[in-house]
């Protein structure tokens, strides 16, 4: 309903403005008159039965998170909502494909190149995400002022340099939907680096994963789209099982299996299948991987040699050193510590990557260079420590103690 | 709107290009000029005299300050610029990308702010 609004608005604070006002007259009459019938009558009238169910969904989201937020509950009742009833004719005529276009619009203007990447995080969650500034600051662990500054400025430059509220033209469609999965794909690893204790940041895995299903919803049919939603749930699969009563983090190796969603494995997989028939793309190589991990009843039965080889084929779409390690890593499970360390030395420009010192770390001790081990794992502890992820931290400092205890 | 389109790039870099190279590159530059003269984007634009021209000056606690060379000291400097009309933020993108400078330095995009109506006298 925002991006419908703001394209009839022609301005986003005018509309996240009106939203708001109307929001607020919604909330005292609801406390008065009980929630209204005019939202439902009007999307009933159009027939179409999966705007009422996506509605109701998010009724049912919202209430639970004890905020009744982007909701159909925007009563024609107050002056700033006018534009609402326009919103309403518009839609008879057109409801889903309405209000997909003005989402699509508003995601891609949220992740315009123009806007610093922490900008289109901000922005993507406040909008389409619909999270509030103070559930984002929390979530991202900043102070509550400095990321409304940085909504303010981000309103101020759409505004004064004249982002246009639009989907990119064909040309510019494929870089700019890059962006866009990019930005999804940053909350879900915020997410993903939490703590169990750190429930907000937790939440925003589930947050990006409803983004990815919203980008599928708007008919991005892009296989690199399914194959995010695919990685995102096969990754979050395991969330259970990925920290112990400690609270310390266990590998995936050592992670009990019956703890993970299988229904979220199966439907990952599924999407993965889906992407992959639609076309190679590096999320839907990424998810397949993934699968494979997921879908083995026990890390013994994992299928190394296709996993490595998906790794070659992502290796040809996105050459990087953080991929020739992944591909390390795998291979060193397949052939062997000695073949795996063999490719990880000969890497370049990942001497601040910990994840580089802590596969270095793994296969050294596996060949019994006990010393060297212990100071990969020293360094990947420091590099876990700069970017604040103790949990790794902790988990690599253990590492160094069981070393030297044989 | 208008934006103002800012060509950086590094000058002794630009010194020291060979005779062959610049040639074909203000063929170029005119090339670009005359389109988007053509399209009606072009308001006005300008090469400049280098940085070693530059004259600063600066007015602090009422003295004057007049100093040799340009602002500030940049890795990249001035070079010229383009006033353009663009519908949006993406076409005036569109149109510095054009820019045969583009591939070697930076462009920047400043939009002008619109002039505020002035109220009836």
């Amino acid at each position: 309903m925002l991006a419908t609004l703001i394209r009839l608005l022609g301005s986003f604070d005018a509309a996240e403005e009106a939203t708001q006002e109307a929001f607020a007259t919604a909330l005292a009459s609801w406390s008065m008159h009980g929630l209204p019938d005019n939202p439902r009558a009007w999307l009933v009238s159009t027939g179409r039965h999966r705007a009422i169910d996506r509605m109701r969904r998010r009724e049912v989201e919202a209430r639970r998170s004890g905020e009744a937020a982007r909701v159909v509950d925007w009563i024609a009742e107050s002056e700033a909502v006018r534009p609402l009833q326009e919103a309403r004719l518009l839609a008879e005529e057109n409801a889903m494909e309405a209000v997909q276009d003005d989402r699509l619009r508003l995601i891609f203007t949220c992740c315009h190149p123009s806007l610093a990447e922490e900008t289109q995080v901000v922005l993507t969650l406040r909008t389409l995400g619909g999270l509030s500034t103070e559930a984002i600051a929390r979530a991202f662990l900043k102070p509550v002022a400095t990321v409304a500054q940085r909504l303010v400025r981000a309103k101020a430059k759409i505004r004064d340099a004249r982002i246009p509220y639009s989907v990119p033209n064909r040309k510019d469609l494929r870089e700019r939907l890059d962006a866009v999965l990019l930005v999804v794909y940053l909350v879900f690893n915020e997410g993903y680096g939490a703590e169990p204790r750190e429930t907000e940041r937790r939440a925003l895995c589930e947050e990006a994963i409803r983004l990815g299903r919203v980008l599928l919803e708007m008919l991005l049919t892009a296989p690199e789209v399914r194959g995010l939603l695919a990685l995102m749930l096969l990754q979050h699969a395991r969330a259970a099982a990925r920290f112990d009563a400690n609270e310390d983090l266990v590998l995936l190796e050592d992670q009990d299996r019956t703890l993970w969603d299988a229904g979220a494995i199966d439907e990952g997989a599924r999407l993965t299948a889906e992407s992959l028939r639609a076309g190679v793309s590096a999320y839907g190589l990424q998810s397949a991987i993934a699968a494979l991990h997921d879908q083995a009843v026990q890390t013994s039965e994992t299928d190394w040699p296709q996993i490595v080889g998906l790794y070659d084929v992502l290796l040809q779409l996105q050459p990087s050193p953080v991929v020739e390690l992944n591909r390390a890593v795998a291979i060193a499970m397949h052939r062997g510590a000695a073949a795996g360390l063999a490719l990880v030395e000969a890497l370049d420009g990942l001497e601040e990557y910990c994840p580089y010192w802590a596969a270095k770390a793994q296969m050294l001790a596996w060949i019994g260079e006990i010393e060297r081990a212990g100071e990969a794992y020293k360094r990947a502890a420091e590099l876990a420590c700069a970017v604040g992820d103790h949990a790794q931290q902790r988990f690599f400092e253990r590492r160094i103690t069981a070393l030297r205890h044989g | 709107m208008q934006y103002l389109l800012l060509v950086y790039h590094n000058e002794a870099q630009f010194a020291a290009t060979p005779y062959e190279v610049l040639t074909p590159m203000f063929a170029e530059y005119f090339a670009y000029t005359t389109a988007i003269q053509a399209s009606g984007n072009w308001i006005g634009g300008n090469r400049l005299e280098p940085t070693s021209t530059a004259t600063t000056v600066r007015i602090r606690d009422g003295k004057r300050s007049v100093t040799d060379g340009p602002f500030a000291e940049t890795k990249e400097q001035l070079g010229g610029y383009y006033l353009v009309e663009a519908k949006d933020l993406d076409e005036a993108i569109e149109l510095a990308a054009r820019i045969p400078g583009a591939r070697i330095g930076s462009i920047e995009v400043r939009p002008v702010p619109p002039m505020p109506t002035m109220p009836p006298a």
